[in-house]
């Protein structure tokens, strides 16, 4: 009988039966979590017809912007749509908001996370010029991690190529 | 050629058994040209206790998938036998397996003590020399531990007959997916190298991406999104237990790896949108910036020796791999030819990065010299990325995602020299797999 081996092996079985206990204990989540703001996730509330609700921010002002290829530049389009992002920012002071920015699939998992941090952090910038206090807009970046549309091809790359402001209770 | 003896294995050579000195022809060259696999045969182990009978099965044939796994051994079904092996210490029939042209003949024994306890022994013979190679090899362990042993007998005819260090004893970390593309979970999963003894490490409530084992395999830095944000956390595997390592306010960070002696981790830190390389020292917390530009630099992962660091950035305006000195410094650019360029990851034998590529629209995991060189592509696909080394650096494993709405990411892995393309197998989908260093 060789020991070491033998406690070697001991102990990989020792391990595998902590690994099958704690799989299920992990506990839940800290205290800056939020609610993802893809329709799916159903994370807003209100009537749309509520113009301070955030099913109208969502669906009348329009949540996200779209960007090109590897790029982070706030197009004119964007612009119009960030500009009325601020303006009810502005009217709502009761909500912050988590900027989401996201990759499509046409790129290495961590080179997406930065350029979605990049997205990101390009409208942050473009509300706070537009009067937004800084301290009411954090960043988040999910790169390729959470597709909208779900084809392999320019028609949905285009739609994952996105900054999607998302609104939390101040 | 004088056979190496495997030192390093904890098992103790049989009684009575010199060990052969002699030159023996059995031998695979796998550093360069094509190789034509070698046939073995690798007959059911010998029952030396009546309740071994099924393991006595069992492990001969987990031997023979981790040899014929490999690409450079091809086994000779049972049913080409003439002869089989009743007793181990029986002298062998040499012509018999000659004459089925079985080049390597592995023979075992099993028996399970009257306490529990697993007694695994094998004898490796060069066949067309009529000679053992090596000595008998003798593990002891727990039943439990049976696929171990067999990988541990496994690693011992490969280091014989090639000359190199084996991987079959190692596990795999990765990241198991199920669901559609548009609400994909994600959970921390660990498994032997060849998929079995699969256990899960975390729920599926956070994406986690990309683990990554510890120089000696007892802990894993991943990255999840618990608390919304993307943050570094490292998990000790034997207690499953995990920290959070870094957690500025305002800041994401992620693409984690360690140093080669296990005491820092270098890792992304994104501010400002703005993604910089830093390194921490995992005890004390204490970290070091060691880039300041306004383009992305990521993906960094270190030299054997610690002594560099190689990454990816976009300061070209394009992503491509750069080394500098581990504590910072000027990068040297190693990439220069067509596409993109990203997820280095330095072989364990210090001479060869693998690499994802990204060109005209496929993705190919590729390997170069470090000095840029020898560009190799290995594979091609919609979406391969993430290598992984064997912990002998002759393997590369890696995602590889299937395009469409119903696309699937799937571990996969592939020689060094572009050959033998084999999926992993696992349980549901898988991505960003982590190979640990060879197991005690």
């Amino acid at each position: 009988m060789n020991l070491a081996m033998n406690k070697g092996l001991t102990r990989a079985l020792m391990l595998t039966g902590a690994l099958a206990l704690a799989a299920c204990t992990n506990p839940g989540a800290g205290d800056d979590v939020y609610l993802s703001g893809d329709p799916s996730a159903g994370g807003v509330a209100g009537v749309q017809g509520d113009p301070s609700s955030p099913a109208y921010f969502q669906q009348t002002v329009g949540d996200r912007i779209l960007f090109a290829v590897n790029e982070s530049t706030i197009s004119p389009t964007a612009a119009s749509t960030l500009d009325l992002q601020a303006d009810w920012l502005l009217q709502n002071m009761d909500f912050s908001a988590v900027i989401e920015g996201h990759a499509d699939e046409q790129g290495t998992r961590e080179y997406n996370l930065a350029l979605g941090a990049r997205r990101a952090s390009e409208v942050r910038q473009y509300l706070i010029q537009r009067g937004i206090a800084p301290n009411r807009l954090k960043v988040v970046s999910f790169g390729k991690e959470r597709p909208i549309s779900i084809c392999s091809d320019e028609s949905c790359y285009s739609q994952n190529r996105r900054g999607v402001t998302v609104l939390s209770a101040s | 050629m004088i056979r190496r003896f495997l030192t390093c294995l904890a098992a103790t050579m049989m009684l009575g058994l010199p060990a052969i000195t002699e030159a023996a022809p059995l031998r695979i060259e796998i550093t360069n040209g094509v190789i034509e696999a070698l046939p073995f045969a690798a007959p059911d182990f010998v029952a030396e206790s009546s309740n071994a009978s099924q393991l006595a099965k069992d492990i001969a044939q987990v031997v023979a998938d981790d040899l014929s796994g490999t690409g450079l051994f091809e086994e000779i079904p049972d049913s080409a036998f003439i002869s089989t092996i009743t007793s181990f210490s029986s002298p062998v029939q040499f012509a018999d397996w000659k004459a089925i042209n079985a080049e390597a003949l592995i023979s075992g024994a099993v028996s399970v003590q009257p306490g529990g306890g697993l007694t695994v022994k094998f004898r490796l013979y060069d066949v067309f020399a009529g000679t053992e190679l090596g000595s008998g090899l003798q593990f002891t362990g727990t039943q439990d531990g049976w696929r171990r042993m067999a990988h541990k007998v496994s690693d011992a005819v490969y280091s014989r007959i090639t000359g190199e260090s084996a991987y079959f004893d190692s596990r795999v970390v990765y990241v198991s997916e199920t669901g559609p593309k548009n609400d994909r979970k994600k959970r921390l999963a660990i498994m032997d190298y060849d998929g079995a003894n699969l256990q899960f490490l975390t729920d599926s409530r956070a994406i986690v991406l990309a683990p990554r084992f510890s120089p000696t395999g007892d802990r894993i830095l991943y990255t999840s999104y618990e608390t919304g944000f993307p943050r570094i956390y490292v998990l000790d595997v034997a207690s499953v237990r995990r920290r959070v390592l870094e957690q500025q306010n305002g800041t994401m960070s992620f693409a984690p790896r360690f140093s080669p002696d296990g005491q820092t981790v270098l890792y992304s830190l994104t501010q400002g949108g703005n993604t910089d390389l830093y390194k921490m020292d995992i005890n004390s917390g204490r970290t070091q910036r060691l880039t300041s530009a306004p383009s992305i630099e990521t993906a960094p992962s270190f030299s054997p020796d610690g002594r560099r660091i190689v990454f990816e950035s976009d300061r070209s305006g394009t992503q491509q791999l750069y080394i500098m000195d581990a504590n910072g410094g000027e990068p040297r650019r190693i990439s220069f030819g067509q596409g993109q360029y990203g997820s280095p990851v330095w072989s364990p034998r210090g001479d060869l990065i693998a690499f994802t590529k990204q060109n005209k629209g496929r993705f190919h995991i590729s390997v170069m010299r470090i000095d840029g060189s020898e560009e190799r592509v290995l594979t091609s696909s919609f979406l391969d990325e993430g290598p992984t080394w064997s912990p002998n650096g002759r393997v590369i494993m890696f995602t590889r995602e299937t395009q469409g709405a119903n696309g699937k990411a799937s571990l996969f892995s592939v020689d060094i020299t572009g050959r033998n393309l084999r999926r992993v197998r696992t349980q549901g989908g898988g991505s960003d797999p982590s190979w640990s260093p060879l197991q005690e």
